[in-house]
């Protein structure tokens, strides 16, 4: 599985262009993944400017008003227009989730890297951390650790960020274990480097790029937990727009046939998780063809 | 094969350690000095320190690890704030409705996923092979509780086939008498079909909605160890000898593909019991994981660490079971020993 290091980091651009083009073309959703992405990214940075009402206000229209020409996503209860709302949360997800797999990478990262360069203790004791955390249903614990230390926003990042810290020890601990005996790392240790350096230097380089895969891989699963813990009424605390609240306080309205409350913030929630797994996807095919299924 | 038993048992103590240091590190983790939540905000200094000894703050944390050990063996997992029963109670009432809704969710998941990741994997590129796929990508993409509320608007308010999204049994039928706490199963031991029907219906609709989740990683793997193990040799050479076409896919190729299957239940359980919590709050189910939602929202910590503690052994206990399974079926692991 780390055969396909080298076509990442030695082939040329050219090369690899053509075989981006290959992926796209057979399979054409990548590309429409790929323009979702754009457009979740631009709604993230300037969403707020954009949106044609304020998130927070009330009564900018009758409220529980169906989707209409003024408001094209409907109104909610409180009359605050949805599409706005939608617009504005798609910062605050993408950030939970963003802020989520990037601690997640490096502390994982850095734990599996060093125990898979080390081996020992150190291995045994990163392998404890990570199967003490995987012998929980992963949401449960999150819901857990929200609980144990308060209910914030920084919780339900940091509670995501550990239970994503497996997968990312996982892929780092058995890719610097096999670089451990490279040439190139014997080498550079025959030339006198210190340990530290042929980690930072020469280890933990190699292991980016599946490195990077398992975070597109990892990301639409963290847009989901986040999600997830906010919809049962932990982290995000109303009035703020996010997706999974947005979903909860619809959840009543939909017995009563008031469907677009809910429906919408759900549809791009799916949307934005859908787009993510299948660039996770391409991304992987890209990096490793064989691990195709 | 008993000491296969023995032996997974063993292995099994170290995660159970694990999770029990873990629930512990989190009762101690409570937000600011837990004294003084329990004195509440009326509490006198006297007051807060009467409680840490009671709770035996006041000791080192091995000391309070042990003391935490024995009160969870003693039974005492602490006290529901709200209904002021205990938490062990509350927890082994409500845990019947939460199986029930977990295992019917597997089992119409598995039902589904084994012979859809069969179909595609024998027909690779045609429209089955791409539905699979579809699924797979789609499934694991579901938010639960949307699919959930979408599942109920859509039968519920727009085609009334399903009754009302709320609990586990119709107002006007009274609960049959307990005997497992499977609705299902308790109504056909006393043979009242009403009953039965009825909690069938209530129950379809998330059982659906779990299931939806939970089919895309099964469906992915059989399809990917059935694709496996049809290009190996063995495959080739029981067609080469004329071996019928069914005795080739279902004794040759399936029995071997199952073990990889078998190996992601573990991941599949995981999400299960996960978005178990999701489903339980959108259609109202009075298992356990409205309960602790409940409580969490009501700032009511002991019930959330009974939740917690419950799911993560019951997660331990069946990582075990397929353990012991998987070495069962698995006649190599046999010799192994």
């Amino acid at each position: 599985m780390t055969k396909a290091t080298p076509t990442l980091t030695l082939s040329p651009w050219p090369k690899r262009w053509a075989t981006l083009r290959y992926v796209v073309a057979e399979n054409p959703l990548s590309l429409a993944a790929f323009l979702l992405f754009a457009l979740l990214v631009l709604l993230a940075l300037v969403g707020p400017w954009l949106a044609p009402f304020d998130a927070l206000a009330s009564n900018v229209g009758a409220p529980l008003s169906p989707p209409s020409g003024a408001h094209w996503f409907g109104t909610d209860a409180l009359g605050r227009d949805i599409l706005s709302r939608v617009m504005v949360a798609a910062r605050l997800d993408l950030g939970i989730a963003v802020a989520a797999v990037g601690l997640s990478c490096v502390l994982g990262g850095l734990g599996g890297a060093c125990a898979g360069y080390f081996g020992g203790w150190t291995e045994r004791i990163v392998g404890r951390i990570s199967d003490t955390i995987m012998a929980f249903p992963l949401f449960v614990l999150a819901m857990g650790i929200v609980a144990a230390l308060g209910n914030t926003v920084a919780n339900i990042v940091l509670a995501t960020a550990i239970i994503n810290l497996p997968f990312y020890i996982r892929v780092a601990r058995a890719e610097s274990a096999v670089l451990r005996n490279a040439g190139f790392v014997e080498a550079a240790r025959l030339a006198g480097n210190s340990e530290a350096r042929l980690l930072f230097h020469h280890i933990i380089p190699n292991i980016l790029p599946p490195m990077t895969v398992q975070i597109s891989l990892n990301m639409g699963w963290a847009i989901l937990n986040a999600a997830g813990l906010s919809f049962i009424g932990l982290g995000v605390r109303p009035p703020a727009a996010e997706w999974g609240i947005m979903v909860a306080e619809g959840a009543q309205y939909i017995v009563s046939g008031e469907w677009w409350i809910a429906l919408f913030p759900g549809a791009v929630l799916m949307l934005a998780v859908f787009c993510f797994n299948l660039l996770g996807d391409s991304l992987r095919d890209l990096v490793d063809p064989r691990r195709r299924t | 094969m008993l000491a296969t038993i023995l032996k997974r048992l063993l292995g099994a103590i170290p995660n159970l350690i694990g999770v029990i240091v873990v629930t512990f590190l989190l009762t101690r983790a409570l937000p600011g000095d837990p004294a003084a939540f329990f004195a509440g905000p009326a509490g006198t200094a006297e007051a807060v320190e009467e409680i840490r000894v009671k709770l035996g703050l006041n000791k080192s944390l091995p000391e309070q690890f042990l003391l935490y050990v024995r009160d969870l063996s003693r039974g005492d997992w602490g006290n529901s704030l709200a209904t002021g029963q205990s938490v062990l109670t509350e927890l082994t009432t409500r845990l019947p409705a939460s199986l029930e809704l977990t295992l019917c969710g597997l089992v119409l998941a598995v039902v589904i996923a084994i012979p859809l990741g069969i179909l595609a994997a024998t027909r690779p590129g045609s429209w089955i092979d791409h539905l699979c796929r579809g699924i797979a990508t789609a499934g694991v993409s579901l938010p639960t509780f949307f699919t959930g509320l979408l599942l109920a608007y859509i039968f519920y308010f727009l085609l009334g086939w399903a009754p009302s999204p709320l609990g586990r049994l119709d107002p006007y039928l009274s609960s049959p008498p307990t005997v497992t706490g499977f609705y299902l199963i308790d109504s056909l031991l006393v043979g009242d079909l009403d009953v039965f029907v009825g909690a069938a219906k209530q129950l379809i609709l998330p059982a659906v909605t779990l299931a939806l989740f939970v089919l895309a990683p099964l469906a992915r793997m059989t399809r990917a160890a059935m694709l496996g193990v049809l290009s190996a040799d063995f495959i080739r050479t029981a067609r080469a000898a004329g071996l019928a076409p069914t005795t080739v896919l279902f004794t040759y190729a399936f029995r071997n593909a199952l073990l990889p299957v078998m190996t992601t239940l573990g991941m599949v359980f995981s999400f299960l019991l996960g978005s178990n919590v999701l489903v339980e709050k959108v259609f109202a189910w009075p298992g356990i994981g409205s309960f602790a939602i409940e409580a969490l929202v009501a700032s009511d910590y002991a019930p959330v660490q009974g939740f917690v503690l419950t799911m993560a052994l019951l997660y331990v206990f069946l990582n075990l079971a397929i353990d012991i399974a998987y070495g069962l079926v698995d006649p190599r692991m046999r010799i192994d020993q």
